[in-house]
């Protein structure tokens, strides 16, 4: 059984078609790149993954579980992980808050009225343990606003992992990072991909070639090219669309 | 830490001079007061309750004097009726507040921001155009009642000194179970929801369940301040539902600080006694009143409990951000 699986997503804007029939699959322990050029509806897809956006056909399966109709909270309940590509964390929260808050939802019913949450130990501990994982932990008390940009693409992973996802949406999470950052990132993603199964958009081809184990080439909405990174690499759809190489 | 033990010790003395006023007061022959004070108290409830709505759930209602009314017109229509336990009426406008909250909230929160406001506004004209047109309990007119609510066949809950103490006991039990639910698991996703709604809905949060229940609890606090407006004033009027009390409601929360329940009830006194010895002074108070609001809008930001506690009411426990403040 796969992880996710994808098939015949078509999504339009109006007259305009921003998914194509789009089929994809990712085995349990993968982590599945999807590459194009700005436009091409990689955010678009996430979106209708996460259940931020309806897709108007095809069916999305996670895990076995048919989640196409499903809303966002539901398919978070369901196991589903996402970060996204512009930084959005809780600013008035702290980073410990921040994540505590996904420990929650997976930890018990959340209407509880009366106890104070901020000195639940089991949520605090949780969250905690996640910061641990990012190399956060020191940052546990500051404000999530106080925050670089490097330590909140890092919260919002925390965030995602906090839920204890089954299945994880990544939209760009080195966008913005400097080198060094980046390469820590990537090693923790390097490290989580086998526990935890992953869609991947990014641009960074270090990133991809260091985590992906299947890549997909989204081009105006169409998956154009899929397989193995080397495979795709050396792909004459995929430079074309990369090297703005028409291939005639 | 220190923040929070000025701003509970702040209300720690405002709750000990309330409980002292019925004993000193009517030694220094000033009665009057203390009706003064029980009006500021309900005032101070259902402030609370909207506070609950706006300032941890950035929920902006125009319409939470509906709810006041509906628990002052359940009473007094179970009153009419032959109820006279208090407890009985009690339960009967929590539980038409409620359910009324439960419907006209699924609706109003299929949208945010200023159609939210709207909506709620509507809905709120709705009860007051309902209540003056029930001719057996008044109409226009009101309704004067000419029995009251008993305790069990006593009369604690009536005359002026001991309903006092009644209301005053309800406005702690209120402040403080808000509090709680503030920083309870539910108050942090209501806040989760009230900053980013997107984000708290991927972490696996239901936001409408959420912002519907707290729309729900809030909606039935108010009731209970309507329920003893009716005790206090045996009178009922449509006026109580007007659009305007939904106003006062909104001023008060906004001019006492957002998202502290402190704030609510400042704003409550600040409002009775500006009214009160404005009014005594000059009949045009309002001449007075509108500017005073201006001033105090441009220069404490954050509210009265800003002001009176400037580390307490951090701008973080405000609004959710503008796209200005992100800019910044």
């Amino acid at each position: 059984m796969n992880a996710l699986e994808i098939r015949n997503l078509n999504k339009y804007f109006g007259a305009l078609h921003v998914s194509r029939n789009i089929s994809l699959s990712v085995p349990e322990g993968q982590c599945h790149a999807l590459i194009g050029p700005n436009g091409a509806g990689k955010t678009t897809l996430i979106h209708q993954i996460s259940g931020v956006l309806h897709a108007d056909a095809g069916e999305i399966v996670l895990a076995g579980q048919d989640i196409t109709t499903r809303k966002t909270w539901q398919r978070a309940q369901a196991g589903l992980g996402r970060t996204f590509q512009l930084t959005s964390v809780l600013p008035s929260f702290s980073v410990l808050e921040n994540v505590a808050l996904a420990v929650q939802a997976r930890s018990g019913s959340s209407f509880r009225f009366f106890r104070p949450a901020a000195r639940e130990k089991d949520l605090n501990e949780a969250a905690m343990e996640t910061l641990e994982r990012l190399n956060m932990a020191d940052r546990a008390h500051v404000p999530a606003d106080d925050l670089s940009h490097g330590e909140r693409r890092l919260l919002e992973l925390a965030i995602a992992l906090a839920g204890a996802p089954g299945f994880l949406l990544l939209d760009e999470p080195m966008a913005g990072l400097g080198r060094v950052e980046s390469a820590m990132l990537i090693d923790i993603l390097a490290d989580l991909r086998r526990t935890i199964p992953m869609l991947l958009v990014e641009h960074d081809m270090d990133a991809i070639f260091q985590l992906a184990d299947t890549v997909s080439v989204l081009v105006d909405g169409q998956i154009v090219a899929q397989g193995a990174p080397e495979d795709v690499r050396n792909d004459p759809a995929a430079r074309a669309a990369y090297l703005g190489d028409s291939g005639q | 830490m220190i923040r929070v033990d000025r701003s509970f010790l702040l209300m720690a003395l405002i709750f000990a001079l309330l409980f002292a006023a019925p004993f000193v007061l009517p030694l220094i022959g000033q009665t009057y007061i203390l009706s003064l004070l029980i009006k500021a108290m309900l005032l101070a409830i259902a402030a609370i309750s909207l506070d609950l709505l706006i300032g941890q759930g950035g929920m902006i209602s125009l319409g939470h004097a509906a709810f006041v009314a509906i628990g002052a017109y359940a009473a007094a229509i179970g009153l009419e009726s032959g109820i006279e336990n208090i407890l009985v009426l009690l339960l009967l406008a929590l539980l038409v507040s409620g359910l009324f909250a439960l419907i006209t909230g699924a609706l109003a929160l299929r949208t945010s921001g200023v159609y939210f406001l709207m909506i709620t506004l509507a809905f709120g004209q709705m009860i007051y155009f309902t209540l003056t047109s029930l001719a057996p309990y008044g109409g226009d007119d009101g309704l004067t009642l000419w029995s009251m609510a008993t305790f069990f066949g006593s009369d604690v809950v009536q005359s002026g000194g001991q309903l006092y103490l009644v209301v005053l006991l309800t406005l702690l039990l209120v402040w403080w179970g808000v509090h709680r639910l503030g920083n309870s698991r539910f108050g942090r996703v209501l806040r989760a929801a009230r900053d980013n709604p997107e984000r708290t809905e991927i972490i696996g949060f239901s936001v409408f369940r959420y912002r519907l229940t707290a729309y729900v609890i809030a909606g039935m606090i108010a009731a209970v301040s309507g329920l003893l407006t009716m005790q206090h004033a045996e009178f009922v009027s449509p006026s109580l539902a007007a659009w305007q009390r939904s106003g006062d409601l909104l001023v008060v929360v906004v001019l006492g600080g957002l998202g502290t329940r402190s704030g609510a009830l400042l704003g409550a006194f600040f409002l009775v006694i500006v009214e009160e010895v404005l009014g005594s002074f000059i009949h045009e108070w309002r001449l007075i009143y509108g500017p005073l609001l201006v001033l105090l809008a441009l220069h404490a930001k954050g509210g009265l409990s800003h002001l009176l506690l400037p580390v307490a009411a951090p701008a973080r426990t405000g609004m959710p951000r503008t796209s200005e403040d992100n800019a910044s």
